[in-house]
C-alpha cells in the first residue's frame, strides 16, 4: 500500500488516489516530424528508478499534483503542485533517498 | 537426449534411475554466435528452438540474467485462449493455441495442456450484447465460441453464484481454451533447444549493445562481450530498460500484475472463468489450488511485488462470484512485471537498428503466445522480414496510427 503525501491534504492511503501517468511531458511545436509526434504521443521514459508522475487525489481534495517516486522501492521522494518544476533529488537509491518523504509547496 | 517414454522409464527403473541426464546443458558463452536471444523466458527459448529446428540456425545463444523461466514465464496463471476480436490477433493467438495442442509431442515433454474451456461472464444486458458481438467476431475469425445462458453457466461451473452483486446474465465459452503447466513449457523448450545445439547461458546479464553503422554487432554482458550477426530482444518486465541500451524509447509502461493461489481442495471448478466487468479470472490447478488473477497495480513499478489494494479488489470480486471459496486460505501471492503497450498488443519484428529484432510488450498475456511468439520471431530473424502473422504488430504501427486495440475491442486486459 502506498502512503501518498498529498501537497494539499497530507499523507493518505493509496485507494484515495488515481494514477495519471508521467509528468512534465511537453507538447512539441506544431511543425514537428511524424516521428517526434509519435514519440510525444506514445514514447515513455518508463524508468527503473525515479519516476516523475501525476496523481489525482480523487477521494480527497480532488486535485492533481506531482509525485517523484522510485519505481523499484516505491519510496515517494517528493510531492509538489502542478506547474512547479521537477525538484532536485539526491541520486536514486542513494542513502539520501531513504529519508522521510519531502513534501514541497504545502 | 534420452526420450521421455515408457520404455526408457522402465529401463531407468531397472537401473535405479541413475542414468538420467540434466534436461539441458550448462553452457559457457562462446565468442560469437549467429543469433543471440536476450532473455531466457518462454518466448526467448521458443525462438531459439524454432531457429534451430525449422531454419537450421544452430549457433544460437539464449542469454538469461537470472535463471530460465524465472520471470513472467513462472509468474503467470497458465491460461491459453484465442478468443480475440480482431482477425490479426485471432489468427496469431489461434496459431499459438494450435501449437500448444501438439507441443507435448513436439518437445517430448508433457506440458499438461488441459483444454477445459474458458467462460467469459456478462453481468448486464449491455455487456451481454458486447459479448455476443465479441463471440460472433471470434467465430467469423474461424475460432470456436459459443454463447451461454446463465443456466448453462451454472451447469458448467456449479460453484458459481449466478445471483451475485452483479448478477450473471450470460456469457460465452471457448472450449479449446484451457491451462497448461508453465514450467514444463519453459523446460521443454530449453531441453529441446539444447539438444539441437543451442547454448543456454544463465546468470549472464546483457549490459549493452555493440552497434556500429546502424547495425548490431554483438552484446556486452556481465560475462564479457559476445559478437553476433543478429540479436533478438525477448525481454518481459524490462523491455524499456534493455531497449534503451540500444537507443530505443518504447511505448511501454511497466506495472506489477498479481496472482495468487489458495490451499488445495478437491476438484470444484473444471473450467477457467473470466469476468471483465469485475476484472477477475479463476481456475483450479491440477494440484487443487484455486488460481486467482486480477487487474494490475495501475502505476509504474519494477518492484516484482504487488500492493494490498489491488489484491483486495481481486479477492473481493472472486468471493462474490464464488462465495464458497471464502473459507479457503491464500497460500501464496506474487507479482510479475508486465510491459503494457497503449493498445495492449505486443511489439514484434524489426527495429530501426539493422540485425536487432524485438519481441516485447506482452502486457498481461504473454504466456498463451509463447509457441507462436517463438515460431514467428524465428522466421522473422531467419528471413529478416516480419512473419505474415505479426506484420501488424511492428514498432512502426504507432507512427502510422495503425494500432490494434484489443483492450478497447474486447473490454478486457490480456
Amino acid at each position: 500500500m502506498l502512503r501518498i503525501p498529498c501537497p494539499h491534504c497530507g499523507v493518505r492511503d493509496e485507494p484515495e488516489f488515481v494514477f495519471g501517468g508521467p509528468s512534465h511531458v511537453e507538447r512539441p511545436a506544431f511543425g514537428v516530424s511524424d516521428l517526434e509526434w509519435t514519440d510525444y504521443l506514445f514514447g515513455r521514459e518508463n524508468p527503473k528508478g525515479v519516476h516523475f508522475e501525476r496523481w489525482l487525489h480523487e477521494f480527497g481534495c480532488g486535485r492533481w499534483f506531482n509525485v517523484a517516486r522510485d519505481t523499484v522501492t516505491h519510496e515517494i521522494l517528493a510531492t509538489y503542485r502542478m506547474g512547479e518544476p521537477k525538484p532536485a533529488l539526491p541520486g536514486p537509491g542513494g542513502p539520501d533517498a531513504l529519508r522521510f518523504p519531502v513534501v514541497r509547496g504545502s | 537426449m534420452t526420450r521421455y517414454n515408457a520404455w526408457n522409464f522402465l529401463r531407468q527403473a531397472v537401473q535405479g534411475h541413475r542414468g538420467w541426464h540434466p534436461a539441458w546443458g550448462a553452457a559457457e558463452p562462446r565468442r560469437h554466435y549467429e543469433v543471440i536471444v536476450v532473455g531466457g523466458g518462454g518466448h526467448g527459448l521458443a525462438t531459439a528452438y524454432y531457429l534451430a529446428k525449422k531454419h537450421g540456425i544452430r549457433r544460437v545463444a539464449v542469454l538469461e540474467k537470472g535463471w530460465i523461466g524465472g520471470g513472467n514465464s513462472g509468474r503467470n496463471t497458465q491460461v491459453s485462449r484465442s478468443n480475440y476480436f480482431y482477425p490479426v490477433s485471432s489468427s496469431f493467438y489461434d496459431h499459438s493455441l494450435k501449437l500448444y495442442e501438439t507441443l507435448g509431442r513436439e518437445l517430448d515433454f508433457n506440458v499438461m495442456l488441459s483444454q477445459r474451456g474458458l467462460i467469459v461472464l456478462a453481468h448486464s444486458e449491455h455487456e451481454l450484447e458486447l459479448n455476443r458481438r465479441w463471440a460472433n467476431a471470434i467465430r467469423m475469425n474461424g475460432v470456436d465460441s459459443e454463447i451461454l445462458t446463465p443456466a448453462r453457466i451454472g451447469k458448467l461451473a456449479p460453484a458459481i453464484n449466478l445471483h451475485a452483486r452483479f448478477p450473471i446474465v450470460g456469457g460465452f465459452i471457448q472450449r479449446r481454451a484451457g491451462i497448461s503447466r508453465h514450467d514444463a513449457v519453459v523446460w521443454g523448450y530449453a531441453r529441446a533447444a539444447s539438444a539441437l545445439g543451442v547454448d543456454i547461458v544463465q546468470g549472464c546479464e546483457v549490459t549493452g549493445f555493440d552497434i556500429a553503422g546502424g547495425r548490431v554487432r554483438g552484446v556486452h554482458t556481465s560475462r564479457g562481450t559476445i559478437t553476433a550477426d543478429r540479436v533478438v530482444m525477448s525481454v518481459a518486465g524490462h523491455a524499456s530498460v534493455v531497449a534503451r541500451l540500444a537507443g530505443l524509447r518504447l511505448p511501454i509502461t511497466t506495472m506489477a500484475l498479481q496472482a495468487m493461489v489458495t490451499e488445495p481442495l478437491k476438484p470444484v471448478l473444471d473450467v477457467v472463468v473470466i469476468s471483465a466487468a469485475i476484472h477477475a479470472y479463476v481456475s483450479q490447478s491440477d494440484r487443487g489450488e484455486i488460481v486467482i488473477g486480477g487487474g494490475s497495480d495501475v502505476y509504474n513499478s519494477y518492484a516484482q511485488k504487488g500492493g494490498l489494494p489491488a489484491m483486495h479488489t481481486t479477492v473481493g470480486a472472486v468471493l462474490e462470484l464464488f462465495p464458497s471459496f471464502s473459507r479457503l486460505r491464500l497460500m501464496r501471492q506474487w507479482a510479475g512485471m508486465v510491459d503494457v503497450t497503449p493498445d495492449t498488443t505486443p511489439i514484434m519484428g524489426l527495429t530501426p537498428v539493422e540485425g536487432l529484432y524485438i519481441n516485447c510488450g506482452w502486457g498481461t498475456g504473454g504466456y498463451k503466445a509463447i509457441p507462436a511468439g517463438g515460431d514467428t520471431m524465428a522466421d522473422t530473424v531467419a528471413n529478416n522480414r516480419p512473419h505474415p502473422l505479426i506484420r501488424e504488430f511492428g514498432l512502426d504501427r504507432f507512427a502510422r496510427g495503425a494500432l490494434v486495440d484489443e483492450g478497447a475491442a474486447a473490454g478486457v486486459a490480456h
